[in-house]
């Protein structure tokens, strides 16, 4: 059982504000995950949860007791560093029973404890080896074990897959998850990868300038995103912006695309999101569609309106289970991921349709959502 | 040709730099007579070691004709609970100021920096004063050792600080949420990487508390005196003629520890200068 809150955590280096006021609260045993862009204090977060750091105002509390005054060792807590942070000088065996031998568990019960998390990592064969004779992947599996074998209530992962190739990526990712089902515990997970965050997360925040931008589960960030910054940061690729204007028209309002060069299209709101637009009749915002959602005429769904434009064809980007077409409307660049049999060519023509039943819209100024 | 030219080259330096070894070794093997007799650079008619002998056992130094080998012995109690002193707080010293930085800990790493290019001379008058307040004044153990591991900090500080800065501090961090406190982290995770910097400066420190003079003239009573300061005496203590032979033997004999320390840490010392950075 494990539940972690987070009341209003602040953080600042002598005059520089890192973070401005976080608050997070998990449900049981939640995977949370912290991302963000570089330097958006989600590590520095990370460590204050730790108690590797400590922050200027605020409280945490994991199931319902307060760490703020706790040393990092008397928190319970485990953690899986980006650079593994293995001990040189130890084995393997030793590395994971280290933790266990500092807060004096009895030998018979080390042993044990070693065995099982050898056995859940499958690591027996290394286990007399030194970090440097291993593989990145091998001491990735040892950084986990160490963590494991501590059995605290909370693990805290620094981007622990960052240094990883790609395949073992997409491995270690899954066996996380798969711990994290077996394990039954809290884990709060920091990472710059969006597709980490998507598929590993039961709750994700997304970090920007020292503030979470929005807290929620991966289809309620990806689907509804609470603003421009979380909507252009999670998915790849990133969700076409393009702005416009909204005017008043024959069948209520619709939007107006003005040409980089001259001339303009205009595009129909969909009945659910009138209301929501009312206000912003006659001012410029901006419409966010994602790649998925400019598509061949034929993925519409049953009774789901489209509007098919014929847009020309910059650039194509086979990725295999479908392909990118690179497009732009009156200047304004488009990205759109169409079927794979699709018949393409480049500099010529293609008839592109426009979910905007899914569309997003927000504020031009200041990135806030609007519908 | 290339080679051949490095090669001579360096057998040129190499010889250059052995010749005065090599004409004290010459010179202690000889008798008086035969020193007066012949060049400098001859090799002795036959090696003879009385001068050896007399240098270790019978040499008159101040008052008593001793020999040097009580001072020998003096210096070794000396450098070595200085040397392992010294080495054992530079470590903690660098361990502090990398892993576990506190507030004006870059100024006080400064202030330390500026302990290394102190000359001997400007501190002698501050702690002759200060070995007196403690009584200590004239005294090989504790007086002449305080001297030199507090000389010696600023030094063995700047060489573990230098080398600590290169393990990665997550080691450190990573031992914090195991479970381990500051000194358990030193012992098991700092200190068994830290060979390399241990041997450097152990022979840092050794060369420059055997081979230092002015100290142990100024802070040792004549019986405590270290060795160099013995051979200081010895030379100047002419009766009726200088024997050259028995200097050299007792300078060779003062010189021996630090050249063996050499001979057999010498990699160490190449090994620790080169390569600082350790893989995590």
């Amino acid at each position: 059982m494990g539940k972690l809150i987070l009341h209003d955590i602040h953080k600042s280096y002598g005059k520089e504000k890192v973070l401005h006021g976080i608050n997070i609260e998990t449900g049981e045993n939640q995977f949370l995950v912290l991302i963000g862009p570089s330097g958006c204090g989600k590590t520095t977060l990370l460590n204050i949860i730790a108690g590797l750091e400590q922050q200027s105002q605020g409280e945490i509390l994991l199931n319902d007791r307060p760490l703020t005054h706790l040393s990092p060792k008397d928190r319970d807590i485990a953690m899986v560093f980006q650079s593994y942070a293995l001990y040189p000088s130890m084995t393997v065996r030793n590395n994971i029973l280290f933790g266990l031998e500092n807060r004096g568990v009895p030998r018979a019960e080390r042993q044990q404890i070693l065995a099982e998390v050898t056995r859940m990592l499958q690591i027996e064969s290394v286990l007399d080896r030194r970090p440097r004779q291993l593989s990145g992947g091998q001491q990735q599996r040892v950084a986990i074990g160490r963590a494991i074998a501590r059995r605290p209530s909370l693990f805290l992962f620094d981007e622990p897959l960052s240094n990883l190739d790609a395949k073992l990526r997409v491995e270690m990712r899954s066996e996380i998850r798969r711990l994290h089902k077996q394990l039954q515990t809290s884990m709060v997970y920091v990472t710059h990868d969006q597709i980490e965050a998507m598929t590993m997360g039961d709750l994700i925040a997304v970090m920007n300038g020292g503030i979470i931008q929005q807290l929620g589960s991966p289809e309620e960030i990806y689907n509804n995103p609470a603003n421009r910054f979380v909507a252009g940061f999670m998915g790849s690729p990133s969700m076409n912006f393009v702005p416009v204007t909204v005017r008043s028209g024959a069948d209520g309002l619709a939007l107006q695309v003005h040409g980089k060069e001259g001339g303009e299209v205009i595009l129909p709101i969909p009945r659910r999101i009138q209301a929501a637009l009312r206000p912003q009749e006659g001012r410029a915002i901006t419409l966010g569609i994602r790649p998925e959602q400019i598509s061949d005429p034929d993925s519409a769904r049953e009774g789901e309106a489209l509007h098919t434009l014929d847009l020309p064809v910059d650039l194509i980007e086979p990725t295999g289970p479908d392909t990118l077409v690179f497009t732009h409307l009156l200047g304004h660049p488009l990205v759109a991921r169409v079927h794979p049999s699709t018949q393409l060519s480049v500099n010529g023509n293609c008839s592109l349709s426009l979910h905007l039943e899914r569309a997003v819209f927000f504020d031009a100024d200041t990135g806030k959502r609007l519908a | 040709m290339k080679r051949l030219m490095i090669y001579l080259l360096l057998i040129i330096a190499a010889l250059f730099f052995l010749l005065p070894l090599y004409v004290m070794l010459a010179t202690s093997c000889k008798t008086m007579p035969e020193i007066y007799s012949q060049g400098i650079l001859a090799l002795p008619s036959h090696w003879n070691f009385d001068a050896w002998q007399h240098a270790w056992s019978a040499a008159t130094i101040g008052a008593g004709s001793q020999g040097i080998h009580p001072f020998f012995f003096n210096s070794f109690e000396l450098v070595i609970p200085a040397v392992i002193i010294s080495t054992a707080i530079g470590a903690i010293n660098g361990y502090i100021l990398t892993h576990w930085r506190f507030r004006g800990a870059n100024l006080v790493f400064y202030l330390l920096l500026l302990g290394t290019v102190f000359p001997f001379q400007i501190i002698l008058l501050p702690m002759a004063w200060v070995q007196g307040k403690l009584h200590i004044a004239g005294t090989l153990i504790p007086g002449l050792v305080m001297v030199h591991v507090i000389y010696g900090l600023a030094f063995t500080t700047l060489f573990f600080r230098n080398y600590y800065v290169s393990i990665p501090h997550d080691l450190v961090r990573a031992a914090q949420v195991d479970g381990a406190g500051f000194f358990r982290i030193f012992w098991r995770i700092i200190l068994p990487l830290s060979t390399p910097i241990i041997m450097v400066t152990a022979i840092w420190q050794f060369t420059m508390i055997w081979n230092n003079f002015l100290f142990g003239v100024v802070f040792t009573n004549s019986d405590q005196q270290p060795v160099t300061v013995a051979i200081n005496d010895l030379v100047d203590t002419v009766t009726s003629v200088h024997m050259w032979n028995v200097d050299m033997a007792a300078a060779l004999i003062a010189a021996a520890p630090t050249l063996l320390v050499y001979v057999l840490a010498g990699k160490y010392f190449v090994r620790g200068l080169t390569n600082g950075a350790i893989k995590g």
